[in-house]
């Protein structure tokens, strides 16, 4: 009969009406995503990294060899010495990077988390101004300062950048939980969810896509800012560049700085990787 | 009548740190066991404060809650919201849960048996009117709003708590399907008797949701709590007649049914009576209009005077179209509806079988709209009269 119906009595004596027809076709439309061109070229991109970084470690094996270190000068063969020299630099960069990453992640990740209760976002803004500080200071000031407390070594440098990177992840830790919808949230309260509870199950796994590209930036700086660890005696690879521009060996230079792009690069895939498994499903 | 009541709030006040002036004014309220008890006021009046006081959303500067006469106002928050369904406007559902696992979140943390809980799962979605099969696995984000909204309903209805608290629960839908969600949602709860408080701004959805409904002015404080019906009948003072607004008489009608009235005696004849016979019954009864009825009594053609007395064509081909009829149990606004619309100015009613029983004329809506003002005038003079 009508468009306009008030009364109960009416509506309840009505025959149950169907569920709604939302056309199914728009039910279907979202779920395209996985097999979209946009995905399938970012899925792409994902598997053409690994190509790339071996063709790099490809290309510098083969230049390395052209040198022919056998007979070259005693300067370049000691310098690119694997045994002595390359390798353990490497591992020595890998470790700070790592730790540093690992610090920055143990420190930034739960500070971030209580920056955004509401008992301690009064304190955010001056946590961050800190953190800002140390990312706006210059690296190498930073080392030489951490020089001067710490004094020299490899975890002097792990701190130092640790300080360093610890906005990137902060931040991204703080604007990821500040932006999980609120009515999730209070969805998830007045169900009777734990604080606790809301935090790891809701805040934490929606905010996660936001918290991992930090943490992806905070990996490639650390890996950057590792060549400067040789500064304060903290090793790594940049050593080698190092050597190669006191010394003038251009090839000792070349060798270095390709080994550091090569680890940057493979770091930069792994955090790439990483975020793609550790999206939540369903965003 | 606290002991009955399912939801008593006794004295419970709001009034947040550093202002003066409470957002919920100390509000005593009964929620009866089965109902739905309507919120329903003008914007920022503490309708909604009001709701989360009660699940402690909000916790209540003073006053005391108590379910089934349990005082719960110092309770574990949590385990009270456990026990509680919660659906709001914004229907907050985890978007990196499957529909499965959103309806399964309170179960999950009361620790039912995970064979419970899908068993729970799939009679719930059927309940929503949502096939398990097909929507079990979905994402939030591949519903639409009333898909989305439906799965609120499933979720908040999870355990199967006795008390529902509703925010605007079809506030963001649009109109049709909100339409829609009201009226499965009505025949859902007539088969699950939950005791619900539902907050609306929207006093047509109040009127269409409420068993009572609860007026609320400034502060939530209460300026007519009642059935609809009453209130449509008898607004307590300005505010309340402001807020329902105009055109409340006519939704009235909604509450009387056409079997309220008595019968009338209304000129008919069949299509074997001769005109002549016709034109004696309306002179006869003072009318203007008759119902022509075919041989089982079923009304076929408005005929006039004039029908009768002009025109060679059989009496079946004259007059004009009785249009749509009303059964007993139709109410009087369905009446006014078909009277508007009908030749003769009245509408016809029939019994079961299609066969005439009387008309509806203006006086009778008129006089029952008077009577049920009048009974709900003296309803409230009782009142008056027993607190005095």
């Amino acid at each position: 009969m009508s468009d306009v119906t008030y009364g109960p009595s009416m509506e309840r004596t009505r025959p149950d009406p169907a569920p709604d027809g939302e056309p199914e076709g728009a039910d279907q439309g979202s779920t395209g995503g996985e097999g979209s061109f946009a995905a399938r070229f970012r899925n792409l991109g994902l598997w053409l990294a690994p190509v790339l970084i071996a063709g790099l470690a490809v290309g510098l094996y083969a230049y390395v060899q052209s040198l022919d270190l056998a007979n070259a000068n005693r300067q370049q063969r000691s310098a690119l010495s694997w045994d002595d020299k390359l390798q353990p630099q490497l591992v020595e960069h890998l470790q700070i990077a790592a730790w540093s990453t690992l610090i920055v992640i143990l420190v930034a990740v739960p500070l971030g988390v209580a920056l955004t209760r509401p008992r301690l976002r009064r304190a955010s803004p001056y946590i961050i101004a800190v953190a800002n500080s140390g990312q706006a200071l210059p690296a190498y000031g930073l080392l030489v300062i951490f020089l001067s407390i710490m004094g020299q070594g490899k975890w002097t440098v792990i701190w130092a950048l640790a300080l360093f990177a610890l906005l990137p992840v902060l931040r991204n830790t703080m604007v990821g939980l500040d932006g999980v919808d609120r009515s999730v949230i209070e969805a998830a309260r007045g169900m009777g969810m734990t604080k606790a509870g809301t935090l790891m199950k809701i805040e934490m796994p929606l905010a996660v896509p936001v918290i991992v590209a930090g943490v992806r930036t905070a990996m490639i700086l650390n890996i950057g800012m590792a060549t400067l660890a040789f500064l304060i005696g903290g090793g790594g690879l940049g050593i080698t560049i190092n050597s190669g521009l006191k010394l003038n060996q251009e090839p000792v230079l070349i060798v270095g700085a390709w080994l550091v792009a090569i680890v940057a690069l493979s770091f930069d895939w792994v955090g790439a990787v990483a975020e793609k498994y550790l999206h939540p499903r369903g965003l | 009548m606290s002991s009955e009541a399912k939801i008593h709030l006794d004295r419970v006040g709001k009034t947040y740190p550093g202002t003066s002036v409470p957002a919920v004014e100390e509000l005593t309220l009964d929620v009866h066991e089965g109902e739905i008890l309507v919120l329903v006021g003008p914007s920022g009046c503490g309708k909604s404060t009001t709701l989360r006081l009660i699940n402690r959303m909000i916790e209540p500067s003073s006053g005391r809650i108590l379910l089934d006469g349990e005082d719960v106002t110092r309770a574990n928050p949590d385990k009270l919201r456990r026990r509680i369904g919660y659906v709001i406007q914004q229907i907050g559902l985890f978007p990196h849960h499957t529909i499965a696992e959103n309806i399964a979140t309170v179960p999950k943390m009361l620790g039912w048996k995970k064979a419970d809980i899908a068993a729970r799962v799939e009679e719930l979605l059927t309940t929503v009117g949502l096939d398990p099969e097909q929507y079990r696995d979905r994402y939030p984000k591949e519903l639409s709003g009333g898909q989305a909204q439906r799965v609120g309903v499933a979720r908040a209805l999870g355990a199967d708590p006795d008390i529902m608290l509703m925010d605007e629960p079809f506030g963001a839908i649009d109109p049709i399907t909100r339409d829609r969600l009201q009226n499965e949602f009505l025949r859902l709860q007539s088969q699950l008797h939950k005791t619900i408080v539902f907050v609306t701004h929207d006093i047509d959805e109040a009127i269409k949701m409420g068993d009572r409904i609860a007026i609320l002015g400034e502060r939530s404080v209460i300026r007519q709590v009642d059935t609809p019906e009453r209130i449509l009948a008898y607004p307590v003072d300005d505010f309340v007649d402001d807020f329902i607004g105009t055109g409340s008489t006519i939704k009235g009608l909604n509450f009387l049914k056409v079997s309220s009235l008595a019968p009338t005696d209304y000129p008919t004849m069949t299509v074997q009576d001769t005109p002549e016979e016709g034109v004696r019954r309306l002179r006869d009864n003072g009318a203007d209009w008759l119902v022509l009825l075919d041989g089982q009594r079923r009304p076929i053609r408005w005929l006039h005077h004039q029908h009768l007395t002009e025109g060679t064509a059989p009496l079946e081909e004259r007059g004009e179209e009785i249009g749509d009829q009303l059964n007993a149990d139709d109410t009087l606004f369905h009446a006014l509806e078909q009277m508007v619309q009908s030749a003769s100015g009245c509408s016809v009613v029939v019994d079961g079988s299609g066969a005439f029983q009387s008309c509806v004329e203006m006086p009778a809506l008129s006089s029952a709209i008077r009577r049920a003002q009048r009974e709900a005038q003296l309803h409230y003079e009782e009142l008056e009269a027993m607190q005095a």
